[in-house]
């Protein structure tokens, strides 16, 4: 992989619903080992700025490179072989498999060996290794026999994002992964997401503000499909129009 | 200890089952070792339709059309042509399967309703050819006089046996593999599955393949067991029969199938004793499925089992 490039480059991309542009010229650059948050009222664009990332949707307009490589017309599948991986803001996971189900499914998703026919999964014994190794990362190990749809919402949220970093992605989006948390669960996802991999890019969405200017260096204020700001964090929390987005403009003297 | 005496469990009752099986017949009246022959035939077909239905969650309403052009070909190439019995096996099977390798083309994009109109779509089309390219089917009246190729029901009912064991012993190690597993990945979020980096399109198109292969050989073996082949064996009526078999019986299992395969074939036989409308009776059994045990009658089992 080219180290002379940046890890993810944005440039104006847009998709429309119909009449709607609900990401419109949206330009933005990710370096490896990144923490970026992307914040902005509901309605902004976030999610759907995730999906075009990450491939669930198609860019109408601009061009989206990874590590050099154009990616702007690959299916989500290539795109996480080649290193992006997401979570989604309402969790999708395979409720009815077991913990341990749904980590070596994402374990096998990106090995040559999910094509082998002729072969019990469970005699391949590295493929276990590394998803009693991943449920240990993540703190999921007592709960490896149980049923996904069983468990607490928090451990859900746990589970997603150990499948998303099972296949060792260089980019991770991460979609609310704090949403609908109590207040002792979200502590430990933040400590959870303290401990990621320092070499890989994170992407955030985040509506608690404490989180995202807690976790990430870099934030990108997204509102009504565009780029309103974009700098350090210190900068963005100083910004007036920032402010005037998250507390309500004042109305202008007459 | 626990865990011991469960695999001893697991390996001594399929074992108890070949060994009934294969002891049986020399006991039982022909219509009987004629009976259980239809329910090993009819246990693949529904089997490789829980490939599809059970596993990768696919409903497909034209599963009975591989079944039927496998039989058709052996048919026809064994009246009209003379062929060999290794050429009408071998052309059987690779006749159903290059058919389902095409058809998968075109249903593997669609999920859900969809995909069960376009398969009940498809295998109308099959059923229309059968009933109307006469000169090759012999329309209405099918082909019959397929040449006998083991003497003695018992001879076919072993080979069946064996067929069925392997068809079995293949299935099971299929959907335990990785392959397999993906599929049950895709049965519970395809999208998951794609943004995890599998080309699901491929695994669903795959799956349908390898389930049209097996009821292949389900084919093959009824055409030369009934000796004849008709446009019923492949009509929606014999595709709703297969997929009742697996709802019955319990998607996803490979066992429930099996025995939704016995239950149906049994009852037919019985039922078709005393009235003509079978067909009623299918119905009102597939409504009590639905009503009394939706995840089928082998998952009834599973669920009491964790909720001790």
């Amino acid at each position: 992989m080219d180290c002379s490039h940046p890890c993810l480059v944005l440039e104006n991309v847009s998709r429309d619903f119909g009449g709607l542009r609900a990401v419109d010229s949206v330009n933005l650059t990710i370096q490896p080992g990144e923490r970026h948050a992307l914040i902005g009222p509901n309605g902004a664009g976030k999610t759907t700025l995730f999906n075009l990332i990450s491939g669930e949707l198609r860019a109408t307009d601009g061009t989206i490179s990874f590590f050099g490589a154009d990616v702007t017309r690959l299916a989500p599948d290539r795109r996480a072989a080649r290193g992006i991986a997401r979570t989604f803001q309402i969790t999708k996971l395979f409720p009815n498999l077991t913990v341990l189900e749904n980590v070596l499914l994402a374990c096998e998703a990106l090995d040559r060996r999910k094509f082998t026919m002729h072969r019990p999964l469970a005699s391949y014994r590295d493929l276990a290794q590394k998803a009693a190794n991943l449920l240990e990362a993540f703190g999921l190990a007592q709960l490896r026999q149980e049923l996904v749809r069983n468990l607490s919402h928090g451990d859900q949220r746990k589970v997603d994002v150990a499948l998303s970093m099972a296949g060792r992605p260089q980019l991770l989006l991460l979609d609310e992964p704090m949403a609908g948390l109590s207040p002792g669960e979200s502590h430990s996802m933040h400590e959870l997401l303290e401990k990621l991999d320092s070499t890989i890019a994170v992407l955030l969405i985040e509506h608690d503000m404490d989180v995202a200017f807690a976790f990430a260096e870099k934030i990108t204020v997204l509102s009504q499909g565009r780029v309103l700001t974009e700098g350090h964090k210190d900068e963005v929390r100083a910004s007036r129009t920032v402010q005037q987005i998250y507390l309500g403009a004042e109305e202008p003297p007459c | 200890m626990a865990e011991f005496r469960q695999i001893g469990w697991k390996a001594s009752v399929p074992t108890l089952v070949i060994v009934l099986l294969a002891a049986v017949p020399p006991f039982l009246s022909s219509y009987w070792v004629g009976l259980l022959t239809q329910i090993m035939i009819f246990a693949i077909l529904a089997m490789s339709l829980d490939i599809l239905l059970g596993y990768t969650g696919l409903p497909s309403l034209g599963h009975a059309g591989f079944f039927g052009v496998a039989a058709y070909t052996v048919a026809v190439l064994a009246t009209a042509y003379h062929a060999g019995f290794w050429t009408c096996v071998a052309s059987g099977i690779i006749i159903g399967t290059l058919l389902s390798a095409a058809f998968g083309l075109l249903v593997s994009h669609v999920r859900d309703v969809y995909f069960l109109m376009i398969t009940l779509a498809l295998g109308m089309v099959l059923w229309g050819l059968s009933n109307r390219w006469i000169t090759v089917t012999g329309g209405d009246n099918g082909i019959s006089g397929i040449p006998r190729v083991m003497t003695g029901p018992i001879t076919f009912y072993e080979v069946t046996l064996l067929i069925f064991i392997g068809c079995t012993a293949l299935m099971m190690l299929f959907i335990s593999s990785p392959f397999g597993f993906t599929l049950k990945g895709i049965r519970e979020s395809e999208s998951r599955m794609k943004s995890l980096g599998v080309n699901t399109w491929l695994h669903c198109y795959l799956s349908y393949v390898i389930a049209g292969a097996f009821a292949s050989v389900a084919g093959v073996l009824w055409a030369y067991y009934n000796a004849f082949v008709g446009p019923t064996y492949l009509d929606l009526t014999a595709s709703s029969e297969v997929f009742l078999m697996v709802t019955l019986g319990g998607p996803g299992t490979l066992v429930g199938p099996a025995l939704g395969a016995g239950a149906i074939v049994l009852l037919k036989n019985v039922i078709s004793a005393y009235t003509q409308r079978w067909l009623m009776i299918l119905g009102a059994i597939y409504i009590m499925t639905i009503l009394g045990a939706p995840q089928g009658l082998w998952n009834l089992r599973r669920r009491s089992r964790s909720r001790a």
